[in-house]
C-alpha cells in the first residue's frame, strides 16, 4: 500500500505493506538512520520519535496508524527551541559516550521538557525510565535533562 | 566459488589466518594501499586538508570509549591547536601501519590498550607534522626554521604568517623526523585539560552518526539467519515456502557451516519476517543439551576438588600448611553466571562489490585485521582488493572481536552465496544478539583465607572453575600458559596485597557456548571475589573495611603505594563509613586491572521493606597521566553502571541446551533510576597513561555486595543478587 507520511515537515510518499513498524520505515525507505533499532519489543527507546509531538517507539508502531499524524525524528528536533536546548545540554556536557541510544533519549527529554519544563531528578527517573543506556550515561543525561531546562527558561 | 564449508574447520582456519598476520606476513598490497593516501596525509596518522583542516587518522574504533578524542588530542597538542577544532577520521585496515603497538601486527582494539599504546605513537606523528609545516614555511620565506612558530593553525615568522593549509603540499614533499622533539608536559595545554569537547557528540546528538546497522547503499540486499536454537546444533533440512510469502523476500541459503539459515530480502523488516517465517529440521545429535543448573553443579564440584591447574607461584600444599597455623579460617563458595554484552546496536556489517573483483566491508570493526583475514578467506579475493571501511560502533563491551569472527563470517558467507553484484547487509535482531553466543564465562569459587592473631593475613586458598576463553583459538598462544588461561585467573594471584601463602587453582569448565571477553575479562570475576572476601576477612579480624585493606598494603612497592592511594581518596571523598543517615551503609572495593588502579565506595539505602537503593558511587582512579580527564570519568561512570547492573539482576542461562533469555525484558539493562549519582576523582600522575574503558567495572559489584552485607545481611555469593534474595527499589 502506498501511504502519505508527513515527517519533518514534510509530505513523504511510502510504499509499505499493513502492519510495518514506523522505524523500518524510517530507516530503510526515507533514510533517516538517526531513528535507531534497538529491541524491536518497545523496551530499549533508541527507537522514539514524536507522533503528533508525543515521544513514541517507533518500533510498536504500524504504518497503517499514523497516516496524516505529525512525525518528527531527530533529525529535526533541533529546529525546535526544546529540541535546540537539548541538544545544546548534550553537548555542552559531554554526554553522549557510543552514542547509539541518544537519538531516542534526546526525543524523550524533549517530550519530558514539553509537558513539565523543570522536573525535579524523581521526575526524570521516572519519565526517562525506558530509555536505556548500556553505557550506562544516565547520570549526564539526568543533568542534560536539568541544564536544558535552564537554557530554555534563558 | 571457495568457500570453506566446515564449520569447525573453518574456525580453525580463521584462527590461523589471524595468526599469520600477527607474527607478520603481511601482503604488500595492504601496505601500498595505504602508501597512496592523498597528498596531504603528512604522517600516517595526520591529515591536512588545503583549507587547513586537521584530521587525526585514528587506528581504534570509536565504541563510546573516547578514543577518537583521545588520539585527537595529541595530534592536537603537538599542532599547537585546541581540541575542538581538530576532525578525526577513521584508519583503513592495515596490520602494520594502524596495528595496535601492544599486539604485535594485528590492527584491533581491546584491553583498555588505545592510549596506552598510542601515547608515543601520535604525540609524535603530530610533532613530526609540526616540523614539517614549519621547515616548509621556512622555506618558502627564505628564513631558518628557527624562526616561524604554528599556532591554532596559523604559521608566523619573520614578519610573514600564513595558513597550514598552505604549506601542507610542500610538507608532505620532506622526510617525516622519526624523532621530532614532543613538547615538555609542562608545555601542554590539550592533555589534562577537563575540557568537556569530545570529537564524536555533534554527529551523535543530531542524527548524523553513521554506525554499521546504518548503512544504506543503492540495490543493497538485507539479510538476517535463523540460526541453531542450540549450542553445536545443525540445519538438517528447510523450507522456505511460507516466507515466499513476505513482500521483498528474495531468496534463502543455508549457511555452509550449518549454523542456520540465510534469508534475503530487500529491506529489513522484510529479511525479519522472511526469516521467521523459514521452518527448519535441525540436526541435534550433537548439539548442547544440558541446563545451567547442571552446569553450574559440575563447576561448583570442581572448586570443591583438586585443581587441574595451578596458577600461583605457591602450592596447594604450601598455602594448606600456611593456614595450619591460622588464628581462624573463613571460607565462601561463589557462583558467576554467563553474561551478554548486549551492546545497544545489535550486530551489522555490510559487504559491497567494489568493482575490479574486490570487495569493502562497512562496520564497526574492533579488530579490522580479522574483517580483513575472513573476507580474504572465503572469498578468495587478494587482500590488496580488500577493504575496511570502519564506522561508529553502538557500544561493544568486547562483544565486536571473538575467536569465531561471528557476525563477520555470517556476512561474508551470506555474500558469498550471492553473485556478488549487490551489497548484503548483515542486521542481528535483539534476539540474535542475547540467544547469540560469545558471552562472558559462568565460573564457580572457592576461597578459603587464615588470618593470624593480629588480623593478618596468613594463608589464601583460591579455587577457579570456569570456561576457557582463550583455548582452542586464534588466541591460545598469547594468553594460555602452563594450562592457565590468564584471563580465567588475572586479578587473583597477582593481587597487590601482602599475602603469604596465596595459592590459586584453576580448573577448567566443559565447553557449553561460545565464550568471549567481555569488558574487564576475568576482573569481572575475580574482583568480585576477591574484594568480597577482604570483607570476610576484615569482618573476622574486627577491623574497618578500608584500614584492613591498608594493612595489607605497606608500601613495599610503587603498585601497592598507588593502590592504597586511590582506597585512600575514594574513601575520604565519600567519608566512608562516617555520618551516614539511618539506613544508608557504605561498601568498598579497590582493584588494579590494565594498569589502572581504580577504587570505589558505594554508598546504599535500604528501606523499610529491604528494598536496596544505590545512592551514590563515590571512584578514585590512577591511569596515569590523564589525557582527557574528562572522557576518563566519563568511562569510569559508565563503567560502574555495566559491573553493577549485571551484577544486580542479569544472567544467561541454558534449558536443555536452548539460551533462556531473549530480548531486554529478561536481560534487564541497568536504568536512570538505578544509581542516583556517581562521583569520579582521578589522581595526578606523571606516570605513562593506561587503560580506562575497562577498570571502573571490577570493582563495583563488590562495593555493592559489601554495602549489602553492611547493611546485616548475608554476603551475596551467588550471582546475580536478584537471584539471592535481593530486591532494589
Amino acid at each position: 500500500m502506498t501511504i502519505k507520511l508527513n515527517i519533518n515537515g514534510t509530505e513523504r510518499s511510502v510504499v509499505a505493506e499493513p502492519g510495518t513498524p514506523l522505524l523500518w520505515v524510517i530507516r530503510d525507505e526515507l533514510k533517516l538512520t538517526g531513528t535507531k533499532f534497538g529491541c524491536g519489543v518497545a523496551s530499549c527507546g533508541a527507537c522514539t520519535v514524536h507522533i503528533d509531538g508525543e515521544p513514541t517507539r517507533s518500533c510498536q508502531t504500524y504504518i497503517e496508524d499514523v497516516e496524516g499524524a505529525e512525525i518528527s525524528t531527530i533529525e529535526a528536533i533541533g529546529d525546535t527551541t526544546i529540541g535546540a536546548a537539548v541538544q545544546q545540554a548534550w553537548k555542552e556536557l559531554d554526554v553522549v559516550q557510543c552514542g547509539y541510544c541518544q537519538s531516542g533519549q534526546i526525543m524523550s527529554a524533549v517530550g519530558l521538557l514539553k509537558e513539565n519544563p523543570k522536573p525535579t531528578l524523581d521526575e526524570i527517573d521516572d519519565y526517562m525510565d525506558g530509555n536505556a543506556c548500556r553505557c550506562a550515561t544516565y547520570q549526564r543525561i539526568r543533568a542534560g535533562v536539568q541544564r536544558a531546562s535552564e537554557i530554555v527558561e534563558g | 566459488m571457495t568457500i570453506n564449508t566446515s564449520r569447525r574447520g573453518f574456525l580453525k582456519g580463521a584462527g590461523a589466518a589471524v595468526a599469520v598476520l600477527a607474527v607478520g606476513v603481511t601482503p604488500k598490497g595492504t601496505l601500498a594501499a595505504a602508501g597512496s593516501q592523498t597528498a596531504t596525509s603528512i604522517t600516517p596518522f595526520v591529515k591536512i586538508y588545503a583549507d587547513g583542516t586537521v584530521a587525526a587518522v585514528i587506528k581504534h574504533f570509536e565504541g563510546g570509549q573516547g578514543v577518537s578524542t583521545g588520539l585527537s588530542t595529541l595530534i592536537a597538542e603537538e599542532l599547537n591547536m585546541e581540541l575542538e577544532d581538530i576532525t578525526f577520521e577513521n584508519a583503513p585496515s592495515n596490520p602494520e601501519v594502524y596495528n595496535n603497538l601492544l599486539f604485535g601486527p594485528f590492527q584491533a582494539t581491546g584491553g583498555s590498550t588505545a592510549i596506552a599504546n598510542s601515547f608515543m605513537q601520535y604525540r609524535t606523528a603530530g610533532a613530526a607534522a609540526r616540523d614539517v609545516l614549519l621547515q616548509a614555511a621556512a622555506a618558502d620565506w627564505g628564513v631558518d626554521v628557527s624562526e616561524v612558530t604554528l599556532k591554532n593553525g596559523v604559521i608566523t615568522g619573520a614578519g610573514k604568517e600564513g595558513k597550514i593549509g598552505d604549506f601542507v603540499a610542500a610538507a608532505a614533499q620532506l622526510d617525516v623526523p622519526a624523532q621530532p622533539k614532543l613538547k615538555d608536559p609542562e608545555e601542554w595545554t590539550q592533555i589534562g585539560n577537563p575540557q568537556k569537547a569530545r570529537r564524536d557528540s555533534h554527529d551523535k546528538i543530531n542524527g548524523e552518526g553513521i554506525y554499521s546497522m546504518d548503512v544504506q547503499l543503492d540495490n543493497q540486499m538485507v539479510v538476517a539467519i535463523k540460526r541453531i536454537p542450540q549450542f553445536g546444533a545443525t540445519v538438517a533440512s528447510f523450507d522456505d515456502s511460507a516466507a515466499k510469502g513476505v513482500k521483498g523476500y528474495i531468496m534463502a541459503q543455508p549457511l555452509p557451516n550449518g549454523a542456520g539459515v540465510v534469508a534475503y530480502a530487500e529491506n529489513t523488516w522484510a529479511a525479519f519476517q522472511a526469516r521467521d517465517a523459514i521452518e527448519i529440521k535441525w540436526d541435534l545429535t550433537k548439539a548442547e543439551t544440558r541446563s545451567s543448573d547442571q552446569i553450574k553443579a559440575e563447576l561448583i564440584a570442581a572448586v570443591n576438588t583438586t585443581p587441574q591447574f595451578q596458577a600461583s607461584k605457591i602450592t596447594l600444599a604450601d598455602a594448606t600448611s600456611a593456614m595450619d597455623g591460622a588464628a581462624q579460617v573463613v571460607e565462601r563458595e561463589f557462583f558467576l553466571p554467563l553474561l551478554a554484552h548486549a551492546p545497544m546496536e545489535p550486530m551489522s556489517a555490510t559487504i559491497a562489490p567494489s568493482g575490479d573483483g574486490g570487495v569493502v566491508m562497512y562496520d564497526g570493526a574492533q579488530g579490522p585485521t580479522v574483517n580483513h583475514a575472513t573476507m580474504h578467506q572465503i572469498l578468495g579475493i587478494p587482500m590488496e582488493k580488500i577493504e575496511v571501511k570502519t564506522l561508529y560502533a553502538g557500544g561493544f563491551f568486547g562483544r565486536r572481536l571473538n575467536a569465531g569472527a561471528d557476525y563477520i563470517v555470517e556476512v561474508t558467507l551470506a555474500f558469498a552465496m550471492t553473485d556478488k553484484t549487490r551489497p548484503v547487509k548483515l542486521v542481528w535482531s535483539r534476539e540474535d544478539d542475547i540467544t547469540g553466543g560469545w558471552y562472558r564465562p559462568a565460573y564457580a569459587h572457592k576461597v578459603r583465607v587464615g588470618l593470624d592473631e593480629a588480623g593478618k593475613i596468613v594463608g589464601w586458598d583460591h579455587r577457579i572453575a570456569g570456561q576457557s576463553i582463550a583455548k582452542g583459538g586464534p588466541f591460545e598462544a598469547m594468553i594460555v600458559h602452563d594450562g592457565v588461561d590468564h584471563t580465567s585467573v588475572e586479578g587473583t594471584a597477582d593481587t597487590l596485597y601482602a599475602i603469604p601463602g596465596m595459592h590459586v587453582g584453576l580448573t577448567d569448565g566443559s565447553v557449553a557456548t561460545t565464550v568471549n571477553f567481555w569488558r574487564s575479562v576475568g576482573h569481572s570475576h575475580n574482583a568480585y571475589v576477591m574484594e568480597t572476601m577482604m570483607d570476610v576477612a576484615a569482618a573476622a579480624a574486627g577491623q574497618d573495611p578500608v584500614s584492613f585493606r591498608l594493612a595489607h598494603l605497606p608500601g613495599d612497592t610503587p603498585d601497592q603505594i598507588r593502590k592504597a592511594n586511590v582506597l585512600k581518596l575514594a574513601a575520604e571523598k565519600a567519608g566512608f563509613s562516617k555520618d551516614l543517615p539511618e539506613g544508608h551503609f557504605h561498601g568498598v572495593a579497590v582493584h588494579k586491572s590494565f594498569g589502572t588502579y581504580c577504587a570505589e565506595v558505594c554508598e546504599i539505602s535500604v528501606d523499610e521493606g529491604g528494598y536496596v537503593q544505590i545512592e551514590k558511587f563515590t571512584a578514585a582512579a590512577d591511569c596515569g597521566v590523564a589525557v582527557n580527564p574528562d572522557v576518563i570519568k566519563a568511562q569510569v561512570e559508565g563503567a560502574i553502571g555495566f559491573g553493577v547492573g549485571h551484577i544486580m539482576r542479569d544472567e544467561i542461562t541454558l534449558d536443555g541446551g536452548v539460551v533462556e533469555q531473549q530480548n531486554f525484558p529478561d536481560y534487564e539493562p541497568l536504568r536512570m533510576r538505578d544509581i542516583k549519582a556517581i562521583e569520579v576523582h582521578i589522581v595526578k600522575s606523571n606516570e605513562a597513561p593506561t587503560g580506562i574503558g575497562e577498570p571502573g567495572t571490577p570493582p563495583a559489584g563488590p562495593a555493592l555486595a559489601n554495602a549489602i552485607a553492611a547493611s546485616g545481611r548475608a554476603l551475596v555469593t551467588t550471582l546475580p543478587m536478584t537471584n539471592s534474595g535481593i530486591e532494589f527499589a
